[in-house]
C-alpha cells in the first residue's frame, strides 16, 4: 500500500489524505489567519476529521472501477479529489486526460430557464464549446427523452427529468476519465438501461470510469475492479467480486455485532421488566438465545444454516401444565412460523427449578431480511406464565434474491433433457454456498 | 496570475453565456421584463429629485439630469458588489460539483451589471438632449472610464466574494458601507459644494477636497459628470488616483481570491 503506484495509469493517487476541519460556534477569526493560512483559523474549533487517509491507488486506462463502502467512508470525497473540485491535504492526485464528473446531475441548472437554455449554459460549464452544444443539442434532448418539454422552465420538471437532462449533457462531454456518483439510480427503468448502455459504450472506447455506488449488484455487473473504503482508509482493492465479498463479510460481521449488542440490551430490559413481557410468572423465561450449529451465540445467519433457540426457564413451583412456544415474525409483523411443545406433542413432564428447552431448526430457510422472535411459556388453556413478545431480533442474510417469506426446499427439473446427470439442480446446494455467485 | 487571466480568456464563452443568463434571469417572470433596467434608475432619480430639487431646493440647473449621470455608474458599482458578495455562497451547487474557475462568478456579476448600465446609456442621452445638454467630443473618454471602473469593481468583487464564504458578515458590512460611500460620492451634489478645506478649531485645518478624492468612486463619478454633463475632460489627477486604486484593487482582490480558492468548495 505504501509502494508508489505505476506511472502510466490514467488515475493515480499517492498517499492521499483529505482533512476537513469541523467548525463550531462563532468564534471570531482573525483576518491575519485567513490570509496566512488561506482559511479562518479562529473559527476552527480544534476538531478535525480525515475523510481520507493515506490512500494509494492506480487505475489503469480503460478500466471501470467501482468504489464501495458504507456511508461516510470517503467515497464521494475521493471522487471530488479526482475531479479536482477538492484539493488533497496530503499526497498527490494525478489524472491524465479530460475529466467529466457526474457528481451532481443538473448542478447549475437555473430553475427559471427552459431546458433548452439550461442545456446551453450547462454544456459550456462542463467544457463544451457553443458550437459543439449546438451540434449535439438534438442528441442530448433525444437521449434525455425530453423533446416535448424542452422549452418549458426546468422548475416544472420532475426530479427524474431534471437528472436525465443532467446526465444527457454530462455524457456528451466525451471525457477521457468519467467520474460517476450514484447516478445509476436515476430515472425509470428504460432510462437506466440507456445509462448502462452509454457506460458500456464508454468502456468499449477505452475510457476510464470511476463509479461510486451503494448498488453492489450494479458495481459487480459493470466494474472490472473495485475499491473498498472504510472510514477514509483503503481496505481492499482488486477484482470486483473479491472486494465485494470481503466488504459484505465485513458488513455482516458489523451487523452481527450490532445485533449482539441489541440482544444484550433486550436481556437487560427483560430482567428489569421494562420490555414487552407479560404473564403470571409461575414459570419464568430467564434467558432466550440463538445459537449456531457450533453452539456459538449468534444473531445473523445465512439462509439454510442450523439454528438452535435456547429457552432457559425457572419454575418457581413444580408444575406439569406447561407449554413452551416460539414464533418467528418478519419486521413488518407478518407471522412466518409459530409452534409449541403441545402442537408438536413433545411431552415435558413435571418441571421444577432451573432448566433449558432447546428448539433445533436444522435449516433456517428464511429469505434475506430482519426477523423478530417471540418466546413464551404458558398453560395448556393459554394462560400465560411468561410471554416475551417481539423482543429478540435476528437477521438472515442471503445473496439469493428469491421472494416471499420462507425458502421452501425445492429443485428444478427438466424431465425431457435425457439423462438426469445435469437435469436437476438441488436448491439446497445453492443456498449452502450462499457466497457463491 | 497571468496563467489565471489566460484561463479566464479560455472561459470567455462561459462568462458570456453566464452574463446573458444573469441578465435574462433578472427580470424573468416580471410583466415589464427588461424595461425594469430603465425604470429602476428612473424611479430612483425621481425620488431624489423630489427630495432635493422640490423640497430642499438645491439651487442647480438641470439637477435631474446631473443626478442621473452620476446615478448610473453608481448603480453599476453598488449592485455589482452587492451581487458579487453573495454569488459564491449562493452558487454552492456549482462550486462544489463542477470544476471551473470560481472567479468567473463574481466577474460575471460585474459584467452583467455593466451591460445593464450600457443599455441605460441611450436613456441618459435622451435625457441630456431633452434638458438641452449637448454631449461633446469629451465622450471619447467614456471607454477609459468604463475600463477603469470595470477593473476597480472586479477587484473588489473578487475579494468580497471569497471573503464572504468564510465570514458571512462581509455581506452585511458591505450593505452599510455602500450607503456611506454613496454619500461620499458627488452624486446628489456637485463637487463644487465640497469645501476645499475644513477648519477644525483654530489650529487644525483638514484639506477636505484632496481627502475626498482618495475615494476612487468619487473620482469616477466626477469623470462621468465631466464628460457627459459639463462637457469637459476628466480631472486627470483624480483619474490618476482612480487608476492607482483600480490596479491595486484588482491585484489585491485577485490575490485574496487566490489565497482562499482551495477552501471555497469546502466552506460553501
Amino acid at each position: 500500500m505504501t509502494s508508489s503506484p505505476p506511472a502510466d495509469a490514467a488515475v493515480r493517487l499517492d498517499r492521499v489524505g483529505k482533512r476537513f476541519r469541523l467548525y463550531r460556534g462563532r468564534q471570531i477569526s482573525t483576518v491575519k489567519d485567513l490570509f496566512v493560512r488561506g482559511r479562518p483559523g479562529g473559527l476552527f474549533s480544534g476538531e478535525e476529521m480525515w475523510a481520507l487517509r493515506d490512500v494509494t491507488l492506480a487505475f489503469p486506462r480503460g478500466r471501470m472501477v467501482g468504489i464501495i463502502g458504507s456511508n461516510g467512508s470517503g467515497k464521494s470525497t475521493l471522487l471530488k479529489l479526482l475531479g479536482g473540485i477538492l484539493k488533497p491535504t496530503t499526497g498527490t492526485v494525478t489524472v491524465s486526460g479530460r475529466v467529466s464528473a457526474l457528481i451532481e446531475l443538473g448542478a447549475g441548472f437555473h430553475p427559471e430557464f427552459t431546458g433548452r437554455e439550461n442545456v446551453h449554459v450547462n454544456g459550456v460549464l462542463l467544457g463544451l464549446s457553443r458550437v459543439e452544444i449546438r451540434e449535439r443539442f438534438d442528441a442530448i434532448v433525444a437521449f434525455a427523452g425530453l423533446e416535448p418539454v424542452i422549452d418549458n422552465p426546468v422548475k416544472t420538471y420532475s426530479s427524474g427529468m431534471y437528472m436525465r437532462l443532467g446526465f444527457a449533457i454530462a455524457v456528451t462531454v466525451d471525457p477521457d476519465v468519467l467520474l460517476i456518483d450514484e447516478v445509476l439510480a436515476v430515472g425509470d427503468q428504460a432510462f437506466q438501461h440507456k445509462c448502462v448502455a452509454k457506460i458500456q459504450e464508454f468502456k468499449a472506447r477505452g475510457k476510464t470510469i470511476v463509479l461510486v455506488s451503494h448498488d453492489l449488484g450494479g458495481v459487480e455487473r459493470l466494474c472490472d475492479e473495485a475499491v473498498w473504503l472504510d472510514r477514509g482508509r483503503l481496505q481492499a482493492t482488486g477484482p470486483t467480486q473479491e472486494v465485494i465479498g470481503r466488504y459484505l463479510d465485513n458488513v455482516a460481521r458489523e451487523e452481527a455485532r450490532a445485533l449482539g449488542v441489541e440482544h444484550e440490551r433486550v436481556e437487560t430490559a427483560v430482567a428489569a421488566g421494562t420490555a414487552n413481557r407479560w404473564g403470571t410468572r409461575e414459570v419464568e423465561l430467564t434467558r432466550v438465545r440463538l445459537m449456531d450449529g457450533d453452539g456459538h451465540e449468534r444473531y445473523v445467519y445465512e439462509g439454510g444454516e442450523v439454528c438452535t433457540i435456547h429457552l432457559a426457564y425457572r419454575a418457581h413451583r413444580p408444575l406439569d401444565d406447561v407449554v413452551f412456544g416460539i414464533g418467528i415474525f418478519r419486521k413488518d409483523g407478518v407471522s412466518v412460523y409459530g409452534t409449541n411443545t403441545a402442537i408438536d406433542g413433545f411431552s415435558l413432564g413435571k418441571l421444577s427449578g432451573d432448566g433449558e428447552i432447546v428448539v433445533r431448526l436444522d435449516r433456517l430457510d428464511l429469505i434475506d431480511g430482519d426477523y423478530l422472535l417471540d418466546a413464551a411459556v404458558h398453560a395448556r388453556d393459554g394462560h400465560p406464565y411468561d410471554y416475551h413478545s417481539r423482543l429478540y431480533a435476528f437477521a438472515v442474510r442471503s445473496r439469493i434474491r428469491d421472494t416471499g417469506i420462507a425458502r421452501l426446499a425445492h429443485e428444478w427439473q427438466c424431465p425431457n433433457a435425457g439423462d438426469d446427470a445435469g437435469g436437476a439442480h438441488d436448491a439446497h446446494d445453492a443456498s449452502g454456498g450462499g457466497r457463491q455467485r | 496570475m497571468i496563467a489565471h487571466l489566460c484561463d479566464l480568456y479560455r472561459f470567455r464563452a462561459l462568462i458570456w453565456i453566464l452574463v446573458l443568463r444573469d441578465l435574462r434571469a433578472r427580470y424573468r417572470g416580471s410583466l415589464l421584463g427588461f424595461l425594469w433596467s430603465f425604470l429602476n434608475p428612473l424611479l430612483l432619480m425621481m425620488v431624489y429629485v423630489l427630495v432635493f430639487s422640490v423640497y430642499l431646493r438645491v439651487p442647480m440647473e438641470r439637477y435631474a439630469v446631473f443626478l442621473f449621470t452620476g446615478l448610473l455608474p453608481w448603480l453599476w458599482f453598488s449592485s455589482s458588489l452587492g451581487h458579487a458578495a453573495g454569488v459564491i455562497v449562493g452558487s454552492g451547487a456549482l462550486v462544489k460539483r463542477i470544476l471551473f474557475p470560481a472567479e468567473i462568478l463574481p466577474i460575471v456579476s460585474v459584467l452583467a451589471n455593466m451591460v445593464n448600465m450600457l443599455l441605460s446609456l441611450p436613456l441618459l442621452f435622451a435625457f441630456l438632449l431633452a434638458f438641452g445638454v449637448r454631449p461633446g467630443p469629451t465622450l471619447v473618454f467614456l471607454p477609459l472610464l468604463l475600463v477603469l471602473q470595470l477593473l476597480l469593481t472586479a477587484g473588489l468583487a473578487l475579494a468580497l466574494a471569497a471573503l464572504n464564504v468564510h465570514l458571512r458578515d462581509v455581506e452585511q458590512i458591505l450593505g452599510n458601507g455602500l450607503v456611506l460611500l454613496f454619500f461620499l460620492c458627488p452624486i446628489l451634489y456637485p463637487v463644487s459644494t465640497v469645501p476645499g478645506s475644513l477648519a477644525l478649531g483654530r489650529v487644525l485645518t483638514v484639506p477636505l477636497r484632496p481627502l475626498y478624492f482618495l475615494n476612487p468612486v468619487a473620482g469616477l463619478v466626477q469623470g462621468y459628470q465631466n464628460i457627459f454633463f459639463f462637457g469637459r475632460e476628466p480631472h486627470w489627477i483624480h483619474l490618476g488616483m482612480v487608476t492607482l486604486c483600480a490596479v491595486v484593487a484588482l491585484l489585491g482582490g485577485y490575490w485574496v481570491f487566490d489565497r482562499l480558492r482551495d477552501s471555497l468548495a469546502e466552506e460553501v
